[in-house]
């Protein structure tokens, strides 16, 4: 069988990240990816099953790539079932960093005919088909005997990912050695079988293009969700309390498994009402917790949200967007609830809402939001979206240097004993924490309106104290966040015309800015709503474009609240996320 | 014995005659008799809901967690995972923890966490001015059910036994020598302990007869025994008329949530070192 080899899709270098320099090893006689001083850009999509264990197989891929040298990011598309239906990962490889994927693929590997028959649009002719001739009935192109395979090795069907991987290997003409080393580090379970499948369909499979190796050194790949948990844990969380949520379970999921390894508690309660009050009791004794949700689960935490805000109660809380109202599509994204989270809970009160784009920064403000809820005792929420917690990155930890000062707790002096009150007036607004057990000292909390001491009171004069000294701390917060790029820029930053992102969009957005010759500035802050920095982004452009993955333009509006004019919207309220080719054909849609 | 006063000099605004005023009382002498029994009083925290029973909050000077309607029990239970030295007593409700916050109160007894809960069960709403609650017998008028309530009570004791509860207690705030008895009980219990005290409200239903006329102390009984328990705890349903059986009911002793969450600590405590094995994996 053999495949009419192109050249891969190549990209011109991206304007923004430090690209990697120097002349690839494209040799060995076969054709290049990379042509005319464009960089190799090399997507793979893996398709089966739900059961078939498609995203590990897709994350074994992005190993793959990963130990040659690539930055790589993959998206993982699922309906919410556990057996049956169509998943599918898309990998995509770059020399620069990474985080959407592309319209066309440079490979398909197909487990099952859904992923022929759905993925027409994303085939070009030069696609490298590889495709199990077991249950593939229609594919062209490599196929791969994978039930002899398990046959002959006596493996389970589950193996049949090695089988395809190893095949896929020896197209992309990927070195035995490579695929040894990932398997070991990677597939620690029956490592030996399923090199011995993977082995046997490399073996069958001809070369048919050479994927360049680029680099030697490689980076760890983490989804949104562990970088998450590692900027928690990083910022000296002591618990994690969460009720199971998509798409947010894979970080209770993975927390619960770090906790025989780092020093953390991790709580599945009731519900998620039960999760947000234990996380407030947690901090009421002196640990610092975090909860985790969706937008379902976190209409349930409002209320605790709420008496955060009265008590003064540091907590994080994650929230994971997907597409809604309601139950809406479980397992796909969505960036509708902007509003919602700068806005529950009644009564006023600061809060931080943060929403990371991709895995640096998830873990560089899911620490940050730690120490500044703990320095300003109010509550933080870490936004994300289904692409971001479910999708996975190359982690440069370099990036995010500067993320992880220790904001240390300002002025104020904690006055234990008999004379301390929870809620002494303090020039910032921040009265020092005591917690239960501190000799001599009585610690009281209340959702009511109280006084310096914490007892509930009705006096009209001590109920306005409060409320300005619970504001004070919003100013000063603003002044903090200022400090770790509340607002990031990428692009051109000469070009008249911006893209506005948030949130994973900010991947997408960067990659379309590098074809168009476009700016993109993107928010990372949302509240305290960092104006000074949005408008410093803002000079000098003249047209700005917002892309959201929402209806009603949620993050243009708040910047319209603030006097900024968002000129054109590009919007998508399909619970998919943007590829680079569909994006670039809305904003020049746009621009023309 | 501590030189504190354990009273705050925030002004009691319980109607004359409520019940709350007995509960107050116990409370005070039996953390005095803990701390004269060595007990920190700095190691007490006091969690409440929203009602009148909350107000507890201000008028005890100790640590104290005023939390929201229904939700004494998930910050008790927080705060306890983050100090287990700590002595944590939940004052709640009836319609606070037997309405809002039925789902915690389940799960403490399953868990078998090891605090205290003490229900002041006047069986009405009093701050939102006469409703009716869970525990209000059948055809209760109050201000939501002009006509009469609709459904049966339920059984907060019967729920607790069927819910794993390994202290089981029921008091009645005209009964103090009990009710400190009970009490002090209740807070040296290692695991999870609940109280249903009947406590008349003075404003909206005041029952003080008719406990007077029908309650009586368990004598001769097995605390050990789950079906004796489970018999007692049905012999008056909140409902129709019955004897009411005080005291003790169940006592069972068995390891406690905290003693299983903590039973195999992580083997490293260095948080950096931890997320740099965690990355190398990722490579």
């Amino acid at each position: 069988m053999t495949i009419n080899p192109g050249p891969f899709e190549a990209r011109e270098p991206g304007r923004l990240c430090p690209r990697t320099t120097g002349t690839y090893n494209v040799s060995e006689g076969y054709p290049s990816y990379a042509r005319g001083g464009m960089m190799n850009d090399i997507s793979v999509l893996i398709g089966g099953k739900a059961g078939d264990g498609i995203n590990s197989a897709g994350l074994t891929i992005a190993h793959l790539f990963n130990h040659l040298g690539y930055r790589v990011y993959m998206y993982f598309d699922y309906p919410s079932l556990i057996k049956g239906g169509h998943n599918f990962a898309i990998v995509r490889a770059s020399e620069q960093k990474t985080g959407a994927h592309r319209g066309t693929v440079d490979f398909l590997l197909a487990l099952n005919n859904d992923t022929i028959d759905f993925h027409t649009g994303m085939v070009r002719p030069d696609t490298g088909i590889i495709y199990d001739s077991g249950t593939v009935t229609k594919g062209t192109g490599t196929p791969i005997p994978v039930r002899e395979i398990l046959t002959a090795e006596n493996a389970p069907l589950i193996m049949g990912n090695s089988a395809i991987i190893g095949g896929f290997a020896k197209t992309a003409g990927i070195k035995w050695d490579v695929i040894e080393e990932v398997f070991r580090h990677h597939l620690p379970k029956e490592t030996g079988k399923n090199l011995s499948v993977a082995r046997l369909a490399y073996d069958a499979a001809p070369v048919i293009r050479v994927v360049p190796v680029i680099g030697s050194g490689h980076l760890p790949v983490i989804t949104g969700n562990e970088a998450m948990g590692l900027g928690l844990i990083h910022g000296g969380m002591d618990a994690y309390i969460s009720y199971p949520m998509t798409p947010t379970s894979n970080l209770l999921h993975f927390l619960a498994e770090q906790a025989s390894h780092v020093p953390i508690t991790v709580i599945h309660p009731e519900n998620e009402i039960a999760a947000m009050i234990m996380a407030l009791g947690f901090a009421y004794a002196g640990k610092k917790a975090a909860v985790g949700t969706s937008g379902g689960g976190f209409c349930l935490m409002t209320e605790g949200l709420s008496f955060a805000g009265q008590s003064e109660i540091p907590v994080v809380i994650v929230v994971g967007q997907r597409t809604g109202p309601s139950t809406g599509l479980p397992t796909y994204t969505g960036q509708s609830d902007l509003n919602f989270v700068l806005h529950a809970g009644q009564g006023e009160f600061p809060r931080l809402v943060v929403a990371p784009g991709d895995a640096e920064e998830s873990y560089g403000w899911a620490s940050l939001a730690v120490r500044l809820a703990w320095k300003y005792q109010v509550p933080a929420i870490i936004l994300g979206d289904k692409t971001l917690h479910e999708g996975t990155y190359s982690f440069d930890r370099t990036e995010i240097e500067g993320y992880y000062s220790d904001p240390g707790i300002p002025g104020e002096e904690l006055v234990a004993g008999k004379n301390y009150g929870r809620y002494r007036l303090t020039g910032s607004g921040i009265s020092p924490m005591a917690f239960p057990g501190t000799p001599g000292t009585v610690v009281k909390v209340s959702s009511y309106t109280h006084d310096e001491t914490g007892l509930s009171t009705e006096d009209a004069e001590i109920s306005r104290v409060m409320a300005e000294k619970r504001k004070k701390k919003e100013a000063l917060l603003l002044d903090e966040v200022g400090r770790y790029e509340a607002v990031r820029t990428y692009g051109d930053r000469s070009s008249p015309v911006a893209l506005l992102a948030w949130g994973s969009n900010k991947g997408v957005a960067c990659d379309v800015a590098g074809l168009l010759g476009l700016s993109v500035v993107q928010p990372v802050v949302l509240s305290p709503f960092p104006l000074h920095q949005v408008k410093e982004a803002l000079s000098g452009v003249t047209r700005l474009i917002s892309v959201e993955d929402n209806m009603e333009g949620q993050l243009g509006s708040l910047l319209a609240s603030h006097g900024i004019t968002v000129n054109d919207q590009v919007l998508k309220y399909d619970g998919r996320p943007f590829s680079v080719d569909e994006l670039r054909v809305r904003v020049m849609e746009v621009l023309k | 014995m501590t030189d504190r006063n354990l009273v705050t000099p925030a002004e009691n605004t319980w109607c004359p005659g409520c019940g709350n005023f007995s509960i107050e009382f116990a409370l005070k002498a039996v953390i005095s008799d803990l701390v004269r029994g060595g007990q920190s009083l700095d190691e007490i925290v006091l969690v409440t809901g929203i009602g009148c029973h909350a107000k507890m909050a201000d008028y005890l000077n100790i640590n104290s967690f005023y939390s929201l309607h229904g939700r004494t029990i998930p910050a008790a239970t927080g705060i306890k995972l983050a100090n287990p030295k700590l002595k944590v007593i939940c004052c709640a409700g009836d319609g606070d923890c037997y309405a809002e916050g039925l789902d915690h109160l389940i799960f403490a007894a399953k868990r078998n966490i090891d605090i205290s809960v003490i229900i002041h069960n006047n069986r009405v709403y009093g701050l939102t001015t006469g409703q009716y609650t869970p525990t209000s017998p059948l055809g209760f008028r109050g201000r939501s059910t002009p006509g009469g309530t609709t459904e049966l009570p339920i059984n907060p004791l019967e729920l607790m036994l069927a819910s794993g509860a390994t202290f089981v207690a029921r008091g009645y705030t005209r009964k103090m020598e009990q009710l400190r008895s009970l009490v002090m009980q209740g807070l040296a219990h290692r695991g999870f302990s609940f109280i249903d005290l009947l406590q008349i409200c003075a404003t909206y239903n005041n029952t003080t007869d008719y406990y007077n006329e029908h309650v009586y102390d368990l004598e001769n009984h097995d605390i050990s025994s789950f079906e004796d328990a489970f018999t007692k705890a049905r012999e008056w349903d909140y409902n129709a008329d019955a004897r009411i059986a005080l005291g003790l009911f169940y006592q069972h002793v068995m390891p406690t949530y905290e003693d299983r969450v903590f039973a195999h600590p992580p083997d490293n405590t260095d948080r950096l070192k931890g997320i740099e094995e965690i990355l190398q994996k990722k490579m």
